[in-house]
């Protein structure tokens, strides 16, 4: 279980103090699916940061099962298994595709099992492990190989920001599996797409760096709309 | 040879043994040893200043391996080789060349390679400079490459120097004419109080002429490297340079631009991007468990090697 206890994040604008986060607690059960929802600027990416140790919080404490996290650093925090998928996939000069998904599997493997992750995410391993990891790949490719990381890394804590954001098509009709096939880990999505909010056992509404609302089921989420500012993205698709 | 020659020759150019192809080993300022075959003659020039490698007509797929090696302190090498590669030849030349130098002399190594592509050759040159010894004296490599490309002939060249070498100042000049192909991949790695300069003039005379120049390199320590560039474009060509540089702890990357279009047909395009290792590349190592060393010295050997 990863446990949220009294999070704030201060930063200060102007020399005025602005909360980007107040007094955040919540707790994500082990194998269960979360997301994380709210109109933009309320905190959602902050938060997913704090969890993985990317952005350190002002105040606050982070549990997993019970262990105090909140000192760790980012490749501590992976050892103990979170792990962690960028809303803009980051790119690299000289890294291939295959050097990345080797240090998320933490060992080297051949075309064959690498080969298990991309198929999943649509692609073909041998046409992507020997290709650098630049921005000469299209923004869904390198969002569908950061999900194919995250697949290959089998985190205990899988924390996934907008996953939807910038893929194609494919991709996003097959989001909803790769979330299914990751059931046995903890996933905390960073969604405004009511697809997404759907595989969710329990949704989470932040707004103005606090936690709104927490609750589950379709009613809840056809009430999302009306604790957002706006109508939540896809709705009408 | 000694272990240290053996080891040498291994690092800058793979060799385990003597080559059974053509080759030509230099050691401490002379010629140790060379082969011709019947496809590459190697001619020692006859004043005695270096070598002529003639490369036949039409011969592919073979190599030559030429490595110099430099293992005295106190010596001033300067050679001057001459490669001339034949219509339709595509052939491989292995060459490069190592100091090891533990004395508190400096140990110089100036290469002046002048080569010639007759229409419709290739070449693919790779060149790997290193320094090592214990020695307080400098270890010096300033290499000149001067390349005449007929029509439609094709070069790539690969230069990789990674550390040890205390002052390098390379000066490439190249003259392209109709559907000449010129690639250059330079790898670079400063640390210390090491100096690198390196400069290219590239002449696209030829229509239909391109060149295309990705420079790579990472300087630590308190070192400094410039990296100036100019192309001129003087008909219908392309020309695209590439400078990307990574610096760390004090050390300087200067990059000094110039593109030439004497033609409204030339295309020409220049891009350089110095700074220290993106803070991102980092985050993401260490959210995949590498921590920031080891995500650091990843980024740096992927950079300097893919």
């Amino acid at each position: 279980m990863l446990e949220l206890k009294n999070i704030t994040y201060t930063i200060y604008e102007n020399d005025k103090k602005k909360h980007i986060l107040e007094d955040v607690n919540l707790s994500f059960q082990d194998k269960r699916t979360y997301v994380i929802t709210g109109p933009n600027g309320s905190g959602k990416t902050t938060l997913a940061k704090i969890i993985m140790g990317i952005v350190t919080p002002t105040s606050g404490r982070i549990l997993l099962n019970g262990e105090d996290i909140s000192h760790l650093t980012i490749d501590e925090r992976a050892k103990k298994g979170l792990s962690y998928a960028f809303q803009i996939p980051v790119t690299f000069k000289g890294l291939k595709v295959c050097d990345l998904m080797n240090i998320a599997c933490g060992e080297k493997n051949n075309v064959a099992s690498l080969c298990e992750y991309l198929s999943m995410v649509g692609m073909c391993a041998r046409d992507y492990i020997n290709r650098p990891l630049d921005n000469k790949l299209s923004g869904g490719e390198l969002k569908r190989i950061e999900l194919a990381m995250m697949m290959a890394r089998k985190g205990k804590v899988n924390i996934f920001d907008e996953p939807e954001a910038g893929i194609d098509l494919w991709s996003f009709e097959n989001l909803s599996k790769i979330f299914s096939s990751l059931k046995l880990s903890t996933n905390i999505i960073i969604s405004h797409q009511r697809k997404i909010i759907e595989v969710a056992d329990q949704v989470i509404v932040l707004k103005n760096g606090k936690v709104e609302k927490i609750g589950e089921g379709k009613s809840f989420i056809n009430n999302i709309e009306q604790i957002k500012c706006g109508k939540l993205r896809g709705e009408n698709d | 040879m000694t272990d240290i020659e053996k080891a040498l020759l291994e690092k800058i150019s793979n060799l385990h043994k003597i080559p059974s192809g053509a080759f030509s080993i230099r050691r401490n300022g002379k010629m140790l040893k060379k082969s011709s075959t019947t496809d590459i003659e190697i001619v020692e020039k006859q004043d005695g200043s270096g070598i002529d490698i003639f490369v036949k007509p039409n011969v592919k797929n073979k190599s030559l391996h030429m490595p110099v090696i430099v293992t005295i302190g106190g010596l001033n090498d300067l050679v001057y080789n001459s490669f001339y590669i034949g219509e339709n030849a595509d052939v491989t030349i292995i060459a490069g060349c190592g100091i090891h130098n533990s004395t508190c002399n400096d140990s110089r190594h100036d290469g002046i390679h002048t080569f010639h592509l007759a229409k419709n050759s290739k070449l693919k040159y790779l060149e790997t400079h290193l320094g090592e010894g214990e020695g307080s004296g400098a270890r010096i490599l300033n290499p000149v490459t001067n390349i005449y490309m007929a029509e439609n002939s094709e070069m790539s060249i690969e230069t990789i120097q990674i550390e040890g070498v205390s002052s390098t100042l390379r000066e490439t000049n190249a003259e392209l004419q109709n559907g000449a192909k010129l690639l250059i991949n330079e790898k670079l790695l400063t640390s210390d109080k090491q100096k690198a300069k390196s400069n290219f003039k590239i002449n696209l005379t030829g229509e239909a002429s391109k060149v295309e120049i990705v420079s790579r390199s990472v300087a630590k320590g308190s070192s400094c490297q410039e990296f100036k560039s100019n192309l001129i474009g003087k008909t219908s060509c392309f020309g695209h340079v590439e400078c990307d540089g990574i610096v760390l702890d004090k050390a300087r990357v200067i990059s000094i631009p110039k593109i030439d279009a004497q033609s409204n047909e030339a295309s020409l395009v220049h891009e350089a991007a110095i700074g220290k290792i993106a803070g991102d590349e980092i985050t993401k190592l260490m959210t995949l468990g590498l921590n920031k060393a080891q995500a650091e010295e990843m980024i740096i050997k992927s950079f300097l090697m893919n």
